[in-house]
Formats: C-alpha cells, structure tokens, sequence
C-alpha cells in the first residue's frame, strides 16, 4: 500500500518536538523566564520590556500563542497532540505564552463558529498577535444574572446600527481596543431580540469609568454608549441571535474561568507549610491547630479532586465537544479558590487583615486583597447560583419534564 | 468517566447489563429476605466467576485476564449500583491483592487459579475491634517447629462466613506478618454478625492454629505489605460506594421528576434543584479521584497512598451524603422497608466503615503529606 511510506504518527509527534524545541530556543529570551504577567493581556502595558514585545511578536506572527486555531486566520494550525508537546517544550525551559486576554479566551473560539469569513480576516489574526484587546459587553445595572433582560439599544439607521445604553463590570474596559456586546435589537421579544454586535472603543459617544472594588482596585467599568454609531458589518451571526452566540461564548469563559489552570501550577507555598510558619507544630510534626489541620486536609483533598475532574474533563472532550463537566468546574474551582483565601488570612491572623504600608510583608498584603478580589469568582460569569441552575435544567432535566 | 480501552469499555457494558437483568435491587431484597449468614446468592457469585470476573487482575498464568484494578472497579461500581451481594470484591480484588503482591510462586500456584475460577473465596482478615486500626492488631503468631502457630479473634470480617481462605494480619514478633489460613484449619471457628446491610461480617476464631511456614505471605515485618495490601482494598471499596451513590441520585432524581405536590412535579422546586446540583457535583468529584486511585494503582505509582486516602475519604463523604438525600426527598415512601433507598443508606454506613473512615483517611492523607 502506497501509505506504508507515511511518517509513523508518534515519528511525527517527536519530529515537531525537536522543531518546536529548536525554534523557542532560538526564540524565547532567558531573561523572561518566571516573568510571565498574566494581566498584561487585559490590563495597558506600563513601559513593556522590549525583549517581551520581541518574544510576543514571535509568538504572534508563529501563530503558537493560539496554537490550536486554524493557519488561515493566523493561528498556529496544529493538533492537539502538537499544542501539548509545545507547551511541554515551553515548560521545560520556562518559556510562557504571551498571547491572551478575553480575545484568546472567549471571543475567538466564538468568531470560528459563529462569524462571516470576512469578519474572521479582519478580527482573528490580530487577536493571534495579541494586538487588541477585547472587553466584554454583557451585564448591565439592570441584567446581571438575569442576562437576557439586557436593555442597551440598537437600532438600524439604514447604513449603521445606532447603540444607546449603559454596560456593566466590563473588564479591562478602559484598556480595551474593541468590545463585543449583547445589544437588543427587539424590545418585542426577550431572548430573540438579542443580537452579537463588535464595537470599536474609540467610537464617538463612548465612555469609560473605572469602579472601585472592596480589594481597592479597579479592574471592573461602566461603559456607557451615547449614539455610538457601529457599521453595519459588525454584527455577528444573524439579528437576533445573540443569546444563542452570546451564552455559546459563556461555555467558553467558565471553563476558563474555573481556575484549573492556576490551581495546576501549584505555584507557591502550600497552605500546610504557611500553617506550620503561623501556627506551629506539635510534637510529631502535625500543624497545632488540630481543627485548622482538618480543614486544610478537607480543602487539600477538594482541590486535587478539582484537579483530577478538569483532567478527566479534558480528556473526555478531547473530541471537540465542550463536555458536560465545566458547568460544574466554575463552582467547585470558585469554591477551592476562596475556601484558600478563607484559610489563609485565618491562618494569618490578624497579619492577614492588613491593608497597606508597615508591619505586614507582601505575601500578607497579597493575601488581603487576594481574599478580598476573589469574592468575585463565585459571582461573575455565571454566578455559583446560575450554575446550579443550568446543571439542574440542562444536565439533570429538572425542568424540561412534564 | 475515565477514558477507557476497548476491552474495559465491553467489560463495563456486561456489568452494566449483567446487574440490570439479572441482579437487580430486587435480587439483594431476596438475599436480604432469605436471611442467611453467607449473605449472597451463590448462583449470582458462580455467574459472576463464569463471566471472568473473579480473575480480572490475576496474571493469565494463574487462570485471570490481567484487565487490571480499574476495570475491576467498573465491574465492582455497575453492580454496586444494583446492590449486588456477592464476594467479587474481597475474593477477586483485596484478598487476591495479598497474594499479587508479596506471594510466593508456589502460594500464587496453589490460590490464585481457584481464586480466578471461583471455586474459593478468599477473605481479608485484619481488624480486631469496631473501628479501623491495623495499628491495633493483637492476633499473635508465634514460630512453633519450622511453622507458625496463630491465634486472635479478628471482628466484622467481611464475607467471613462464606469464605474459604483467610488472609490474616498477625504480630509476628518483628512486626505484621500476613498468613495464609484455610477456613476448614483445625481451631478456626467463626460466628455471624447479623448486621444492618444484610451482607457477611463475622467474628472469625483463630485458636492455636497451627500453620506450616510456607503460610507466611511476605516478609515477617510486613507492615508496609498490609498497608499496600489495604490500600487496593479501600479503592475497591471506593469503586461500590461510586456504584451506589450513582444509583442513589439517578432514583432520587427520578422520583424527583414523577412526584407532584402543590400542583407541581416536585423537580420544577429550585430548593430541591441545588441540593441536586451539589449532589451532582459532588460525585463528579468522586468519580475523578476513585478512577484516579484505581489508576494509580495499576500504573504502580508511588503516590498510590495518598491517591485512596483521597479516594475513600471523598467516597464516605459524597455517599454520605447522598444517602441521606435519597431517604429525605423520596419523603415516607423512603422511609418504608417496601421502598430500595433504606438498602442504599445501610449499605453506604458499612461501607463508610470498611478499611477506614472519612476521618482515617483525612487523618492518613494529612501525615503522607507531611503535616
């Protein structure tokens, strides 16, 4: 058979982890190496290190940083097989992916599925090179987990849409390029009259005002849109079906969002050890606070079962299919993250409690705002109470029966 | 669901329709019912070792198929999901697991194709009070000419009465020693314990048993042996409780979804919504670290301890607490000996108990880990 001369696939796989492994080496500088910051996607660029806009560049225009995403539209085109030994050659020499941020996340995946060839050209591959940054348009004062009672106007003026309205915690608002919004384009009907538009943050008429947070910082906006005329090109998909965009779009942020992926890196101390520091040990060794010592067992124990369910999750739907268990990886990760802030400002004490200045070193004050900051997981892109919803109706059937 | 080969994937199915046609809840009722103190259907045991199920982690040398632990698991979770009484998991997984690890060829020649055929049932014989505690061994077995002579009282031994051959922890004077005893050995005598889930744990009677040396299973200072030996049977353990938490939930939902109250099928309440959704949650979480286990066990990995700490320690607490949950939304009708949920609960408290608690576990997992 003419196929016996292909390349054996596991052949294949090693010779693209030689290739790989040659090019992050000619590419990636040592001098990056532990000064990855994740919210360098999201957040402006204070003075950029110019060998980090050099490695980004590279990434960028490699397509790797979307590894996976089709060549056509500037990702890197491989397979999933091909993505894993490229982050694990990334790993081995301590090289990160400076390519990210809600484009990557969320509205990528989204555009692959839902938009017009021409607008694939136009909005992906900057997304690849990391040169846009995205926000998102969803939530308002009046439609937060009751989304679909959105209100922000848009209507059709013949040769532009006309987008009147006020948006809510949108992230990174104020560094943000373009913005992709639920806008309702039919007051008559609630989820039909809902369309996907993309927005230029530089229109006319649109504002940006920073919120201040419990954790002192402003991560969050309101955005406010004042007659911000938008060409007509940039709706998504077909009027009035931006629910069915807008929560396909969603899937893609809780499964984002649940947090395995800072959970898996296990970066620094555990919260054992930071116990025997605050709280000391007993005779045999065991942290003294035995009641302490048992909660810490239970949420050790819950966070590699969370650890063991995204892998299994992940391998279930290797398939392509978006599986059935990240509606329920956004609430078990948002319950682990905060149960560790929880016992880490207990274990504190009230060094844990400090909010700026003397007496208290940077991991304390980290831990404050970091406890504080992390309410947030459990309310945001489908809050714990949504998400039991959605597992009762769509994967239990709690409502569909009669 | 872990991801599985071909041939686990047409194990699992057997099971699953094996337990459904031929061994539902309904045939435990009989068992129950019946009232004997082996507490299982020989027939249903005979049908299992028919189908191979006795050898599946016993080498093809010594009569099995060498599927390994966790396709015995998902045999072991598809019945448990009907409640099947039946030795499968003491003879074929924890028992077996003594003689895989440590026994001699001469030992592993002479039990483990009977083991595999199911012409024996093998026991594990380790604990001498109510709770847990291999540090608690009393159960002497002092060298006596070239062999050994064991006695000690060894309590709630599951499948105690049915079984044909002991596996018996024992002080040997430099440490834990496990012995090979048979049933029919002069000075054994065993007395039922008749016990909520209607299944076997008894009182086994080792007096002045006299034994040959070559019933030593490993070295004399076996401790680590044991608690290798105890580790499998805990994720075979965790494989049942997976089995019946699944049941438990899918009838809860259900019922759930035909009772009506108010007007209203009772699944349309959102209160009773969450308490589904936690549920639901919490035995995804369960299945990942009991398949994780069962895994760790056939790759041989050197976290495996910690791996059925996690395992069994989740499994008592997510079975706990959907046990409960079946008997309070199912309302009176749970309550009643008429309905199944009673069979879960009974059944879930027993297993909580086997080879170490939630508490056991957390405690263990917290000392591997160093703190």
């Amino acid at each position: 058979m003419a196929t016996a001369e292909l390349t054996n696939p596991a052949d294949a796989l090693e010779a693209f982890r030689k290739d790989a492994a040659d090019w992050l080496a000619a590419n990636f500088p040592k001098s990056l190496v532990g000064k990855e910051n994740v919210l360098a996607t999201v957040e402006g660029g204070s003075d950029p290190d110019p060998e980090a806009v050099g490695w980004k560049r590279a990434m960028g225009e490699k397509g790797w940083g979307t590894p996976t995403w089709p060549k056509e539209y500037g990702g890197g085109g491989l397979s999933f097989a091909e993505a894993r030994v490229l982050q694990e050659e990334m790993g081995k020499i301590g090289a990160w992916n400076p390519i990210g941020g809600m484009g990557v996340m969320m509205l990528g995946p989204t555009l692959l599925e839902f938009a017009s060839e021409e607008q694939k050209q136009r909005h992906i591959p900057p997304i690849c090179r990391g040169e846009i940054r995205w926000c998102q348009g969803y939530s308002e004062p009046g439609a937060g987990s009751d989304l679909a009672s959105l209100q922000t106007k848009c209507e059709d003026k013949g040769d532009h849409w006309l987008v009147n309205g006020q948006k809510t915690w949108t992230s990174g608002g104020q560094w943000a390029d373009w913005c992709f919004a639920l806008v309702r384009t039919d007051t008559s009907k609630k989820h039909e009259g809902i369309s996907f538009i993309l927005l230029d943050m530089k229109s006319p008429g649109v504002e940006v005002k920073p919120i201040r947070m419990i954790s002192g910082t402003s991560p969050f906006c309101e955005t406010f849109f004042t007659d911000v005329k938008v060409p007509k090109e940039n709706l998504v998909g077909d009027l009035g079906n931006g629910w069915t965009i807008g929560k396909r779009l969603l899937q893609h942020e809780r499964t984002n969002l649940s947090g395995g992926g800072s959970l898996g890196r296990g970066q620094g101390p555990s919260l054992s050890d930071i116990a025997k520091h605050y709280v000391g040990t007993d005779a045999e060794g065991r942290i003294a606070d035995a009641d302490l010592r048992m909660r810490i067992v239970r949420h050790e124990m819950e966070a590699q079962a969370f650890k063991a369910t995204a892998r299994r999750v992940m391998l279930e739907s290797k398939s392509g299919n978006i599986s059935l268990g990240s509606s329920i990886l956004k609430n078990v990760g948002a319950r682990i993250t905060q149960e560790r802030a929880e016992l880490t400002l207990e274990i504190m004490g009230m060094n844990g409690l400090g909010w700026s200045g003397d007496g208290f070193n940077p991991a304390e004050l980290g831990a404050t705002r970091g406890w504080l900051w992390g309410k947030a997981v459990s309310i945001y892109g489908g809050t714990t109470e949504i998400q039991n919803n959605v597992i009762a109706k769509r994967i239990l059937g709690m409502l569909d029966h009669q | 669901m872990a991801v599985l080969n071909e041939e686990q994937s047409m194990l699992r199915d057997m099971a699953r329709d094996w337990a459904n046609e031929q061994s539902p809840v309904t045939a435990f009722r009989k068992v129950r019912d019946a009232g004997e103190a082996i507490g299982f259907d020989p027939k249903a045991f005979a049908a299992q070792a028919e189908m191979g199920w006795t050898g599946v982690i016993i080498p093809e040398a010594y009569g099995g198929s060498d599927f390994g632990y966790l396709s015995l698991g998902l045999v072991l979770e598809e019945t448990g999901r009907t409640l099947t009484a039946s030795p499968l998991g003491t003879t074929a997984l924890a028992a077996t697991s003594a003689l895989l690890l440590a026994g001699s060829e001469a030992q592993k020649q002479a039990w483990l194709p009977k083991i595999a055929s199911g012409d024996i049932i093998a026991a594990l014989a380790v604990d001498e009070g109510p709770r847990h505690d291999p540090s608690k061994i009393a159960t002497k077995a002092e060298k006596s000419g070239d062999g050994w002579t064991l006695s000690g009282t060894k309590k709630f031994v599951a499948e105690g009465d049915g079984a044909h051959l002991f596996v018996v922890a024992a002080q040997t004077g430099s440490g834990i020693g496990l012995f090979l005893v048979p049933a029919d050995a002069k000075g054994v005598s065993r007395a039922p314990r008749n016990m909520v889930d209607a299944r076997s744990h008894a009182e086994v009677r080792f007096d002045a048993v006299r034994l040959d040396s070559d019933a030593l299973i490993g070295p004399e200072d076996g401790a680590a042996l044991l608690d290798q030996v105890l580790d499998r049977a805990r994720a075979g353990v965790a494989a049942e409780m997976l089995g019946l938490a699944v049941q438990a939930f899918d009838d809860t939902l259900a019922y759930l979804k035909t009772r009506e109250q108010f007007g209203e099928i009772l699944s349309r309440f959102q209160a009773l919504q969450h308490r589904m959704a936690h549920q639901f949650t919490q035995i995804e979480l369960m299945r990942s670290v009991v398949e994780g286990a069962l895994e760790a066990v056939d790759a041989n990995r050197d976290d495996i301890a910690a791996k059925v700490s996690l395992a069994k320690a989740t499994a008592c607490d997510t079975l706990h607490l959907v046990s409960r949950e079946m008997i309070q939304l199912h309302g009176g009708i749970g309550m009643t000996d008429e309905h199944h949920a009673g069979f879960y609960i009974k059944r879930a408290r027993v297993l909580e108990n086997a080879w170490g608690n939630a508490a056991f576990h957390r405690e263990r997992f917290a000392r591997l880990a160093g703190y």
